[in-house]
């Protein structure tokens, strides 16, 4: 029983966490964005227009929902419900740190749902069904926009789901667990994935980007072309959610990257340099501490990525996606497999 | 015509149809822009001081002696947009009229500069002001309350127009 109310604690922590860390990309990105275009970005809303998030929020919330006359109600209200369920359901399985050693000489492990044998699966499948989400808000919207935006996104997400898994599956085979715990411990030392999968790190990534919706593959939002694309027809907190679970897709995407290859919580050396010992709470705090520094760097990149590159055409996208990350990915697993068989 | 042979796709060398290297070149273009000096004015802290030749809002020039506008109704007569109403009366000064109302309707304005350009006494010219506010359709017709500035405010314009009209 103890462990259920524990998990729910974990549970309402990173759901915190995963809303706090969205809010502050979105100021991010804003002043991000802004410094790449030589300005100066949101700085009037408290100081250093740290409270712009906020703000937005608040104007997000007094704004009228609007629904489309000939919309299809129950659809066009469950579709930002989904996207962003989706999203945040994927942090469970995430380690942001080992474990806390308590008195009695049980472990309290950091992870929401900790040793999932899963949980990279887990991550995969829920990232799809995000998909579900997208594609709803576009066909229930009755907008012809917001149902090509929708028909792109499936069509993006599933033809980059197969890149995602063969570069998954890669570095699964080089530390032999489906387990997040697991592939962070296999990887301990400084012997990250990157290393070893440098192709793979490559395909997940791009394939990360295109799951995210993120330039330069936002083409379901593709301003030009589609107004707003699946969600024209959404105004108020409801497009505020969409609007947070791009950013909480982006979260989920990099702590997955930072645990499948960059070696999740592991620094090499430093912590039995500053002699932290495993399961003390300054070691789970040093932890936690590089975990964020790793996915800070995988945040900034793709924001940084998004205010560089123009956006892919969809043939181009297709292209990329069919004909060069997918044989590349099954190159590298023939490559990985080959090795792990020869090697080990 | 041999154009399709010869296209950017097919010009492009091996390392650019890689795409990976000038995804970097982009990337530190811009990672470089982010150190460098903004463009960025504070508006309403930092403000634009425009030079002569700038039209802002035309005002009416105001002499020691009051206005230099003599009512003869020439830029009411002009503007295109029909801002601009003038009601003539009698002064007992040297010139005779003077426009008991002169009003600029601001929503109506589009800023031509054809009234300056067509008063015979210099009396109506283009000022700097550009950040022009009201909160209702009576407030944006400003009166001669609003339109008579000193001309000690106005040399800067009244030059450029003597040097260049
Ligand atoms: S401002 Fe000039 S043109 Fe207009 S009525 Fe007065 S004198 Fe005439
Ligand atoms: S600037 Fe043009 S539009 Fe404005 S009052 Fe003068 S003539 Fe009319």
């Amino acid at each position: 029983m103890s462990s259920l109310v524990l998990t729910l604690i974990k549970g309402a922590i990173a759901l915190n966490v995963a809303l706090v860390v969205a809010a502050a990309l979105v100021y991010l990105e804003r002043r991000i964005s802004a410094w790449i275009q030589y300005r100066i970005g949101p700085n009037r809303v408290g100081p250093f227009g740290l409270l712009q998030p906020l703000a937005d929020v608040l104007k997000l919330y007094t704004k009228e929902d609007i629904v489309p006359y000939n919309a299809s109600k129950p659809f066009h209200r469950i579709a930002p419900i989904i996207s962003i369920a989706v999203a945040l359901s994927v942090l469970c399985v995430i380690a942001p740190a080992s474990y806390l050693l308590l008195d009695d000489g049980t472990k309290l492990f950091i992870a929401v749902a900790p040793n999932v044998n899963v949980g990279l699966l887990f991550y995969l499948a829920l990232s799809s069904i995000g998909v579900y989400g997208i594609v709803l808000a576009g066909w229930s919207s009755n907008n012809k926009y917001s149902l090509l935006g929708g028909l792109r996104s499936s069509a993006q997400m599933i033809s980059y789901e197969l890149a995602m898994g063969l570069a998954a599956v890669a570095a699964v085979m080089v530390s032999g667990s489906l387990d997040m715990n697991q592939i962070i411990a296999s990887q301990s030392g400084g012997r990250w994935n990157i290393w070893f999968q440098p192709l793979g790190f490559l395909i997940f990534l791009v394939a990360s980007f295109a799951e995210t919706n993120r330039a330069p593959f936002d083409l379901p939002e593709a301003e030009p072309e589609l107004v707003g694309g699946y969600h024209t027809e959404y105004s108020g907190m409801k497009f505020g959610l969409f609007y947070l679970a791009e950013y909480a897709n982006m979260f989920t995407a990099s702590a997955v990257m930072t645990t499948l290859y960059l070696g999740g919580y592991d620094m090499p050396f430093l912590p039995t340099l500053l002699g932290l010992q495993e399961g003390t709470l300054p070691r789970v705090l040093f932890e936690l501490a590089v975990f964020v520094g790793k996915v800070s760097v995988l945040l900034f990149l793709f924001i940084w990525v998004r205010w560089t590159l123009p956006r892919f055409r969809y043939d181009q996208l297709m292209n990329l996606g069919w004909r060069v990350l997918l044989p590349l990915g099954l190159a590298n697993i023939v490559i990985t497999g080959a090795i792990v068989f020869f090697v080990r | 015509m041999n154009v399709t042979t010869n296209t950017r796709a097919q010009r492009m060398t091996f390392w650019e149809k890689l795409y990976l290297p000038e995804i970097a070149k982009g990337l530190a273009l811009t990672f470089k822009t982010m150190f460098k000096p903004k463009l960025t004015r504070q508006y309403p802290e930092e403000r634009w001081e425009p030079l002569g030749s700038y039209r802002g809002r035309p005002v009416l020039v105001l002499e020691e002696d009051g206005e230099r506008c003599v009512a003869c109704g020439l830029c009411s007569r002009v503007c295109p947009a029909l801002a601009i109403e003038v009601q003539a009366g009698e002064t007992e000064r040297e010139k005779e009229r003077y426009p008991v109302k002169f009003e600029i309707n601001m929503l109506r304005c589009i800023y031509c500069g054809l009234c300056e350009e067509v008063c015979p006494e210099e009396a109506i010219v283009m000022s700097k002001d550009y950040d022009i506010v009201f909160h209702s359709q009576e407030e944006a017709i400003f009166g001669k309350d609003k339109l008579l500035v000193p001309i000690a405010r106005l040399q800067e314009r009244l030059e450029f127009l003597r040097q260049y009209k």
